[in-house]
């Protein structure tokens, strides 16, 4: 099928357009960005005036929960809260049940995508066998099968050593390793950020150097090792400037934050909320400023979601018993497009965070327009004003902290490989 | 005054004044618990639940004698496990409890803030008996009342509490009390055990050594040493750390002369207060036990909506 999408303003950074165009689409793959292109006959048209037209968005860190979890989520209903949300493409997390260490699930995950999803599923694979922390997982035959990183995502690789072996290993197959860096000796039983607000509620802390620690050894492996590693969802201000720092000597470092760490603080437990408890833990407002700060220097390369669907059962109960996680996919854009008119980010920097670095870190040729690459793009209508709700979520969880918040942009459409896979 | 809460759970949600009225009501409540005939006809009827998943001796016992003497039935539980994924979640637990129509449930928890996760779920009043390391009002305010006792105010009087500050949930209903009815709080304790920003609390000094703290001292609180919530990490042993943060006869001396001892048992004798301190002249915590049941009175009473009491 054939497509035109005209009158909207083109932000493609890897062209560095940033006018208004119109983008055409023939068989799948983008033809022509251009002025004035003519539809071709039978193709569909999108006026797309008042609209941003940008490459697909790309988001490397959600969790889709299938197989295992299926009551949590499913890739059915995972990618349609992604293209709802203007995301043409997810990489999701292995901590599924079975973990993704091997061939099968990771074949499986591919597989069920492209013939029931919505949009593209990149499987992340274990970086041990089991997500047990003892042995390296078989990081070729994850590659191989289509596996675009390897990541322990929940449970920190704690041995050093491990660490250590596996960012050489991966850098020997060429694939990347993702950290979840936490020090768990230091996370205890903490259920939030230790802060005030913790001292008040009487709840657990987890302190901030829990990240930072962990961050730096991952920084310091990768600079032994010459291999390079992605911290994923930074949360602190101190692990922001570990990482500026690394990048201002040369290590091969780069790292996410989810749009929860610049959008809230740790205000938001107050109530004892549950969908305000995640890991790491939502931080106070120096941690956010931070956050702000890093993405609009470059130091903090990517945004990603963290989406992570919790069913009721497992959010309506008592704070300590809650499991840690907020759904994140249909949510992003309006809190990333909140950056932009803040002026912490410029159009183009969203658009990089949120596609084009993504695909570059990764390896995944997309997060452009160029003529000749696969046809992911979003039209983002920066007016589009909505209310998030429970019923109005695609993802099966609504464990949401910005339920009943009013928000403002959003996907009008959503192009998967040149079909229109949301529309609004 | 009218009390306009439905459910105690914390002092933090309670003004001056409705801690004034509580501890007023207390006081008259203490009448009925020197008669010969304990027991007024006031809550004839109602049901209450003694809803328990930490153990307890004393708060379980002052609550039930609490109710019988207002002429409630008081019925005790005790699950023997709090986790959700061991046998039933409180909130179906509290539910098949509310389809018996209790009018209160008393409950203590070990999770934080699991006393407002109930007050959603359930039509009942709720009145927190304890939830982790946040509040336990009820030992609050028969504090304040055991020092209103001595002092006959509340206002300007310096208190110490010493001890493990973050995991006390006595301590924070303390702070919380004492700095609304306009007391200045000084905090001792290893800095392992001091939660960041707790100065922020209320009329809080954090001070870095005991002495600091109890130096001319109105009353000085002394918190349990709760090894089993502490873990391992936060002090070499119990015998260092009643050299440092143990009250003795000796130190006991720099307070104001006549200084009240207090402590929320149950005690550590010789850990955090020395034994001659416990039993000597200066301690009131007997009498702390003692306003306990006309405090519970009091507070099951304005729950309840108050009215008469014969």
């Amino acid at each position: 099928m054939n497509l035109l999408i005209k009158g909207g303003r083109v932000i493609d950074p890897t062209q560095k357009l940033d006018e208004t165009l119109d983008v055409l689409v023939e068989n799948g793959v983008i033809r022509e960005v251009g002025r004035n292109l003519a539809a071709p006959a039978g193709a569909e048209t999108i006026d797309a005036s008042g609209c941003y037209v940008t490459p697909g968005l790309i988001d490397m860190h959600v969790h889709l929960r299938d197989p295992g979890f299926e009551y949590k989520e499913d890739i059915v209903s995972g990618t349609q809260a992604a293209v709802a949300g203007g995301f043409t493409s997810v990489c999701c997390m292995p901590n599924t049940k079975p973990v993704i260490d091997g061939k099968a699930v990771a074949s499986y995950i591919i597989n069920k995508a492209k013939s029931e999803g919505c949009c593209n599923v990149f499987p992340v694979g274990t970086i041990t066998q089991g997500m047990n922390g003892d042995r390296m997982s078989e990081m070729g035959e994850l590659k191989e099968t289509g596996c675009v990183a390897v990541s322990d995502d929940g449970k920190p690789v704690k041995s050093s050593e491990l660490m250590r072996r596996a960012l050489q290993y991966a850098k020997g197959i060429g694939i990347m390793v993702i950290s979840h860096a936490e020090d768990l000796d230091l996370v205890g039983e903490g259920t939030m950020n230790e802060g005030f607000t913790s001292t008040e509620l009487g709840l657990k802390g987890i302190p901030r150097v829990a990240e930072d620690i962990a961050t730096v050894r991952e920084i310091m492996l990768a600079e032994y090792t010459g291999a390079p590693v992605h911290i994923a969802h930074v949360s602190t201000a101190g692990s922001t400037r570990v990482v500026r720092e690394a990048k201002a000597r040369g290590v091969q470092v780069t790292c996410e934050t989810a749009p929860h760490y610049f959008t809230l603080t740790d205000d938001a437990v107050r109530g004892y909320n549950t969908n305000a408890k995640m890991n790491p833990p939502l931080r106070e407002a120096e941690d956010v400023a931070a956050i702000k700060a890093g993405l609009a220097d470059g130091t903090i390369d990517c945004i990603a979601t963290d989406h992570a669907p919790h069913h009721l059962d497992d959010k309506d109960v008592e704070f300590n018993e809650a499991l840690n996680g907020i759904v994140g996919l249909e949510t992003s854009l309006p809190l990333a497009l909140r950056l932009v008119a803040e002026g912490v980010l410029t159009l183009k920097q969203m658009v990089e965070v949120m596609s084009v670095n993504p695909a570059n870190i990764l390896g995944l040729g997309r997060g452009t327009l160029k003529a000749g690459t696969p046809a992911d793009i979003t039209v983002i209508d920066p007016e589009l004003t909505w209310t998030v709700t429970a019923d109005g979520l695609r993802s099966k969880s609504k464990n949401s902290p910005f339920l009943g918040q009013a928000m403002k942009g959003g996907a009008r459409y959503t192009v998967v490989g040149g079909k229109i896979q949301f529309r609004r | 005054m009218s009390f306009r809460h439905k459910h105690i759970i914390a002092l933090r949600d309670l003004n001056k004044e409705e801690i004034e009225l509580l501890i007023a009501t207390a006081e008259s409540m203490r009448e009925i618990n020197s008669r010969d005939i304990k027991k007024v006809p006031t809550l004839r009827g109602k049901t209450i639940i003694n809803l328990f998943y930490e153990s307890s001796t004393r708060t379980r016992t002052s609550f039930e004698i609490a109710a019988k003497r207002l002429s409630a039935d008081a019925v005790n539980i005790s699950p023997s496990t709090s986790s959700a994924t061991k046998g039933e979640t409180l909130a179906d637990t509290a539910l098949n409890l509310l389809a018996m129509k209790p009018d209160i449930i008393v409950m203590r928890h070990a999770v934080s803030g699991s006393h407002y996760f109930l007050a959603n779920k359930v039509s009942c009043s709720i009145i927190n008996a304890g939830d982790g390391a946040h509040e336990h009002p009820s030992q609050g305010l028969l504090d304040m009342l055991t020092i209103k006792d001595k002092f006959g105010r509340l206002d300007g009087l310096k208190v110490a509490i010493v001890g493990d500050i973050t995991h006390s949930r006595v301590a924070r209903s303390d702070i919380q009390g004492l700095t609304k009815m306009g007391s200045s709080i000084f905090l001792a304790g290893p800095p392992t055990m001091m939660p960041p920003g707790v100065e922020k609390l209320g009329n809080v000094t954090v001070c870095g050594t005991m002495k600091e703290a109890i130096q001319d001292a109105d009353v000085v609180m002394m918190l349990r040493i709760q090894q089993e919530r502490q873990g391992k990490t936060l002090m070499p042993n119990t015998r260092e750390y009643s050299r440092y943060f143990g009250l003795n006869p000796t130190n006991l001396k720099l307070a104001k002369p006549g200084a009240m001892v207090m402590h929320p048992g149950p005690i550590n004798r010789g850990v955090e207060m020395s034994s001659y301190v416990v039993d000597g002249d200066q301690s009131h915590i007997l009498k702390q036990v003692e306003n306990g049941v006309a405090v519970r009175m009091a507070m099951l009473y304005h729950v309840s909506g108050g009215g008469s009491v014969e």
